[in-house]
């Protein structure tokens, strides 16, 4: 037992411990946390730092807002309806277009068609507090429907991938791709069975997957290989990434992105606590390419800087 | 910076704990274990005389020095007379005096000890003994008696056993018989023995005492030989020779002075009454600390009304259970829901024991989650939705125990003693991780909270751990320090050992 622990230290394992008292507690004030704790004010400061998100629709506010909806999305045919406050992905409707013969008939990406009226009593139970975890009342934003990048098609099970990058004082250092399952319900969340993939941070290409703590080479549902897939404009998205901390001003970072088809790389969310198996993906542990950060860390330097050093320094 | 006030900071809580105990458990004696009750001898000697016609005073030799015995208390029930303790040649010395006093007098001593294995010998080492004056022909015989024995001996303790066994011979040799001529008491036979070590320039001197054993109406001194090795004093049974002493042997006093004197009186007569008494040791180790003026008793929580200490007893053991979930939460890494739950849980296992807290438990959670997914898809808001739990829960608490009780499983009344509140939170808490990570996940945190919940009843409930913190509530910094610790520990947890197994393979 003791062995491992020291096996674990030696390739740089960051622990749960670890991981709260150095990182979180030492580099994320509480004051910043709604910064990425509320969706709509994330995407409001990605967007002043001249960040690529989703376009914002609209927002939903209170419960006599929620028949402005339709006039919202008259000229949209594809749209997500979701909660600022929400997490692990509740509450999210992705509209993927309308019926064809009545304009307030709503196809679902399930297949499903769905009513204006369901669609106002979704985000009504939304502004409620229905899908926020405090049980507050929420905002329901209604905003672009990502058209992901057919790059990871084959290693997603619906739903759609993201790419998770850890960013420690604006020096992006680890990163997977996390690729949702039929297990996970088409969520990439790691802890619902999503497979977590790792990268290269030098040439943004995927390693092994991880699954349930496990390494896997396939996607369980496609069987496809995980290994080896060439994540598009990696440079684009490190620098995203590492703009991050200047976003939030959160020293220990997750950043959350997706690649859409026509429009690139767009910043989802931002994780104040982003979790650990990260590391399993990856092979190796976060302690180390931390303290090598700290060794160059200079405040002076520019997103693009922070990229390329990323780049250079974490090579698989 | 902050790891080093945490250092500091848990290294003085430590510091000051332990001392604190430390001092109490070896100081004041109070007890570490449970075993309430110790064994508490009072000796009472009455001297009885006839008063002359002056003044009258009397000394009686009482315990100095007592070997395997603390002194609890010592009183002296004596009319009129004025009454003091000096030092004196043997040790002690009580004395009592009176100007003039009419008739038969009685004066009483009563001592209680109780025994202390760390009370030992404190006694000086003594010079070496004078040769002493003896006369002829009882020289040559001590000195032909002495140069033999010292043949057949190496050191001071078997010369004492071989002197001894000579003496003590049934066919003995003249030169003893010359010396034990006339002597037919106890205590003048190990006078003799005493004044033989002399000559051979060991230190020798005779001891008086009682074995202490269960109620004893008039009991009678035995005479022991102890002798000086050089380096600490040995004690001889006069009779046999053995180096030995009898079972809880209180030594009254040392020396040839005879035990009472008394000064304008006659008809002088000493009675010993010996009685064994259990007395609550904690009640001795206070007695003990108001001997020494110390304030640690003052804030003795036995010095609380037996209702409120009742409280305590339970209360303390709360910050157990609480190092308890730091311990499973931080280091072993196992999945609860809500912070103090399980402590809380292990408090009612307390008063329905383990087997029916388990059970109750996990009825009244299970029944709880079917009825709160029954309210979900009423899709109530968060304050509403929790009282209609908290008031579910009520209610199948109270159809738990009128089943039970109709049953006649008279434990599942005690379904009441659970915590209504924290269970309702459960249960809620329970549900939203079912919705959100699936049923797995939440059925895993569901029995990570019984299992710590077991633990912290497990150590909560032992009744050396409640009585050690009881009587030494300052250990409760310890825990204190111990907490800060874990606060900052920053080392893997027990489950992310296996959690990050394929790691640690390569």
């Amino acid at each position: 037992m003791l062995s491992t622990a020291k096996k674990l230290r030696d390739i740089g394992v960051l622990g749960l411990n670890e991981r709260n008292a150095d990182f979180i507690m030492r580099l994320n004030p509480r004051r910043l946390y709604p910064r990425v704790d509320d969706k709509a004010l994330t995407k409001d400061l990605a967007l002043k730092a001249g960040m690529a998100v989703p376009d914002l629709y609209g927002v939903i506010e209170h419960q006599a807002e929620v028949r402005d909806f339709a006039s919202m999305v008259t000229e949209r045919d594809s749209f997500v309806v979701k909660p600022a406050q929400g997490s692990g992905g509740d509450g999210i409707l992705v509209v993927t277009g309308r019926s064809d013969r009545k304009r307030d008939s709503f196809r679902l990406s399930s297949g499903m068609l769905i009513s204006e009226g369901e669609i106002q009593h979704h985000i009504s139970n939304i502004v409620g507090g229905q899908y926020s975890l405090s049980g507050n009342r929420d905002k329901a934003l209604i905003e672009y429907c990502v058209r992901f990048d057919p790059t990871f098609a084959d290693v997603s099970y619906q739903g759609v991938p993201d790419i998770r990058v850890i960013v420690y004082r604006g020096y992006p250092a680890m990163a997977m791709v996390r690729l949702p399952t039929r297990a996970s319900d088409g969520k990439a969340n790691l802890h619902q069975g999503a497979v977590g993939a790792g990268v290269d941070m030098s040439t943004g290409e995927t390693l092994q997957g991880v699954l349930d703590d496990l390494l896997v080479e396939e996607h369980p549902d496609t069987g496809v290989l995980v290994k080896g897939l060439k994540i598009p404009q990696w440079d684009f998205i490190l620098e995203s990434s590492a703009r991050g901390y200047e976003v939030t001003g959160l020293g220990y970072l997750g950043v959350d992105m997706v690649i859409d088809a026509e429009r690139g790389p767009l910043i989802l969310e931002m994780n104040a606590r982003p979790g650990l198996n990260i590391q399993i993906a990856n092979c190796t542990g976060l302690t180390n390419r931390v303290a090598r950060i700290e060794e160059i860390f200079d405040a002076g330097a520019s997103p693009a800087d922070r990229a390329a050093i990323a780049r250079r320094e974490f090579a698989a | 910076m902050t790891q080093r006030y945490v250092y500091v900071l848990a290294a003085l809580l430590t510091i000051l704990g332990l001392s604190v105990f430390f001092y109490k458990w070896q100081v004041l004696g109070f007890p570490v274990s449970e075993d309430l009750e110790m064994p508490v001898w009072t000796i009472e000697s009455a001297v009885r005389f006839k008063s002359g016609p002056g003044s009258i005073k009397v000394n009686l030799q009482v315990p100095a020095l007592t070997p395997g015995f603390r002194r609890l208390n010592e009183n002296s029930v004596s009319r009129g007379y004025g009454f003091s303790t000096n030092l004196g040649g043997g040790g002690r010395e009580a004395q009592w005096a009176i100007r003039r006093a009419d008739g038969e007098q009685t004066i009483y001593y009563r001592i209680s000890v109780y025994e202390d294995d760390s009370v030992d010998e404190s006694d000086t080492t003594p010079p070496f003994p004078p040769t002493p004056n003896i006369n002829e022909p009882m020289r040559t015989a001590v000195d032909v008696l002495v140069g033999d024995v010292r043949d057949q001996s190496a050191d001071t303790a078997s010369f004492t056993t071989e002197l001894l066994r000579r003496m003590n011979d049934p066919s003995p040799d003249p030169n003893v018989e010359l010396l034990l001529a006339g002597i037919n008491s106890s205590a003048g036979f190990v006078d003799v023995v005493t004044t033989m070590l002399a000559s051979a320039r060991i230190p020798a001197r005779m001891v008086h005492g009682f074995p202490l054993a269960g109620r004893q109406r008039s009991a009678a001194f035995v005479t022991w030989l102890e002798v000086h090795d050089g380096d600490r004093w040995l004690y001889f049974n006069p009779v046999t020779g053995d180096e030995s002493l009898p079972d809880r042997f209180l030594v009254w006093w040392r020396g040839n002075d005879p035990l009472v004197k008394v000064e304008g009186g006659s008809n002088v007569q000493v009675d010993f009454a010996i009685q064994a008494n259990q007395l609550d040791a904690v009640a001795i180790a206070e007695t003990q600390a108001a001997q020494l003026g110390t304030s640690a008793v003052d804030f003795s929580l036995y010095s609380l009304p037996i209702r409120t200490q009742a409280v305590y007893s339970v209360l303390l053991m709360i910050p157990i259970g609480a190092l308890i979930m730091v311990i499973m939460r931080n280091m072993v890494g196992i999945d609860a829901f809500g912070t103090f739950m399980p402590v809380l849980i292990a408090l009612a296992f307390r008063e329905t024991k383990l087997f029916w807290g388990l059970i109750l438990f996990t009825l009244l959670v299970t029944l709880g989650l079917t009825i709160r997914f029954l309210l979900d898809r009423l899709r109530l808001l968060l304050v509403p939705r929790l009282s209609a739990v908290l008031i579910v829960v009520v209610i199948l608490m109270l159809f738990i125990s009128m089943t039970s009780h109709r049953l006649g499983i008279e434990m599942g009344l005690s379904v009441a003693l659970f915590p209504m509140v924290i269970i309702a939170m459960t249960i809620e808490r329970m549900s939203v991780v079912w919705e959100e990570r699936g049923a797995a996940d939440a059925i895993r945190a569901g029995l990570g909270s019984l299992a710590v919940a077991v633990a912290a009843y497990t150590f909560m409930g032992m009744a050396w751990l409640e009585h050690l913190i009881f009587t030494f509530p300052e250990l409760l910094l310890v825990i204190l320090a111990f907490v800060l610790l874990a606060g900052r520990y920053t080392g893997y947890r027990l489950t992310e050992l296996t959690r990050f197994k394929e790691l640690a393979r390569n």
